[in-house]
């Protein structure tokens, strides 16, 4: 790892003003940064801890909506949204491994956003709001394709806001060595309709099954995606899977998902 | 440099490390270049893979590999040094690996110690697939796990049932 310099700001706005620093970059959880450094493949110059920002940690309840605080980690939403948001709470549990998610936080996630994480999918699911520290995005305008996002240089992932659906669920099918989605689907209900979003599977990163969500919001069973296909065109293909593959695994988790979802 | 003062298995202790001082570094580095030594703490992987290099941080399970030194500021921090019982002699669950094979060549043993502890803090009696869920981050190359998962039952006052191992 290239050395840096350090600092571990209390407030989102001090952490702001050294963000202004050349090269510097936010480090949340590091569960992703730190290894891409010790690769090389990230120097940053200035590393802003957001660690020690009592703001950016926690959840809280505001009306429909789970206001989860940018920097709260996995293991915290697994055990605090438990009650709010099931479906929420299950898919952070089930990120990484323990020792990853008492570290790696939801912000970064977010700001990552790696084709394969959990947390872009509930996002987009769930038609969230992602709060920083100068504005407030839509889900929908945030992600915008691999380890691509809305943000710009030096803006955080203060909080992020999910209304809570009447319905959810969570498929993750795992990439056996990795254990990031191979495929991932969430599926939420709201009164006003289904949104669908995937992880894992194509190269752009997440997006929303639209096809799928009108089928839903018409009739939520899970049979009513079966006639349903997916373009494997655009789709990831490796050694785990053909994009062949991952397309017809969208289908079949989207069924599964509604299922679970009840 | 930068000044980090935290807790390690209880005594406080203080160090100039560079910003870049992996966790596990100032662990394990040698007093004389500024280290704790305490070597008890692997590095496996170093990718944050392995969980060999698992230790507390605050009470809860974190990959020493993948942590700033800087970051543990004030943190209470233990290691598998930490977990031994006053006398030296081995702790319930340190005594539950020896007792049910749960380790062979012993290097993944100081993270799969402190993962499981980090477990039964959380939930004192863990059914077997909690245990192996638990251990997703720990890797061991030798035992096949199930003498492992056998010690953490036997350490919660659980019996496993007699099964081949998978």
């Amino acid at each position: 790892m290239q050395s840096f310099d350090f600092v571990r700001p209390s407030s989102v706005a001090e952490a702001v003003a050294a963000l202004g620093a050349e090269d510097a970059q936010p480090l949340s959880g590091g569960q992703t940064l730190l290894p891409s450094m010790k690769q090389r493949l990230a120097a940053p110059a200035v590393l802003v801890s957001l660690s020690g920002i009592a703001e950016m940690q926690g959840l809280r309840r505001e009306g429909d909506s789970l206001v989860i605080g940018g920097a709260t980690t996995h293991a915290t939403v697994a055990r605090a949204a438990r009650t709010d948001f099931p479906a929420l709470a299950e898919l952070a549990g089930n990120i990484g491994d323990p020792a990853v998610r008492n570290r790696g936080t939801i912000g970064g996630s977010l700001a990552n956003n790696d084709p394969s994480a959990c947390y872009p999918a509930a996002a987009l699911a769930t038609g969230a709001t992602i709060v920083t520290d100068r504005r407030q995005i839509a889900a929908d305008d945030f992600f915008q394709g691999l380890f691509t996002t809305a943000l710009e240089e030096g803006e955080i992932v203060t909080a992020v806001r999910l209304p809570i659906p009447q319905r959810a669920n969570y498929q993750k099918f795992i990439q056996p060595a990795s254990r990031f989605a191979l495929v991932g689907v969430f599926v939420a209900s709201y009164a006003g309709g289904v949104r669908v979003a995937v992880t894992g599977a194509s190269g752009d990163g997440v997006f929303r099954w639209t096809e799928a969500e009108a089928a839903l919001s018409d009739r939520f069973a899970a049979d009513a995606v079966t006639g349903l296909t997916v373009e494997a065109e655009g789709m990831i293909g490796d050694l785990h899977g053909t994009p062949a593959y991952r397309a017809n695994l969208v289908r079949v988790l989207t069924g599964r998902a509604v299922a679970a979802a009840g | 440099m930068t000044k980090v003062t935290l807790t390690v298995n209880g005594k406080a202790v203080s160090r100039e490390v560079e910003q870049r001082t992996l966790l596990v570094q100032l662990l394990r580095d040698d007093p004389a270049s500024g280290g704790l030594g305490l070597t008890g703490t692997h590095v496996g992987c170093d990718t944050s893979q392995c969980g060999a290099c698992t230790v507390h941080v605050d009470g809860m399970a974190v990959k020493s590999c993948t942590m700033l030194a800087v970051e543990a500021e004030g943190a209470a921090v233990t290691t598998i040094e930490g977990m031994a019982n006053a006398d030296g002699s081995l702790s319930p669950l340190q005594q539950a690996f020896q007792d049910h094979h749960g380790l062979q060549c012993g290097f993944c043993t100081p993270g799969m110690v402190m993962t499981a502890a980090a477990l039964l803090a959380e939930n004192p009696t863990p059914s077997e697939s909690a245990v192996r869920y638990y251990l997703e981050g720990n890797i061991c190359r030798c035992t096949g796990y199930h003498g492992i998962v056998k010690a953490i039952m036997a350490a919660s006052g659980q019996d496993m049932p007699a099964m081949a191992a998978e």
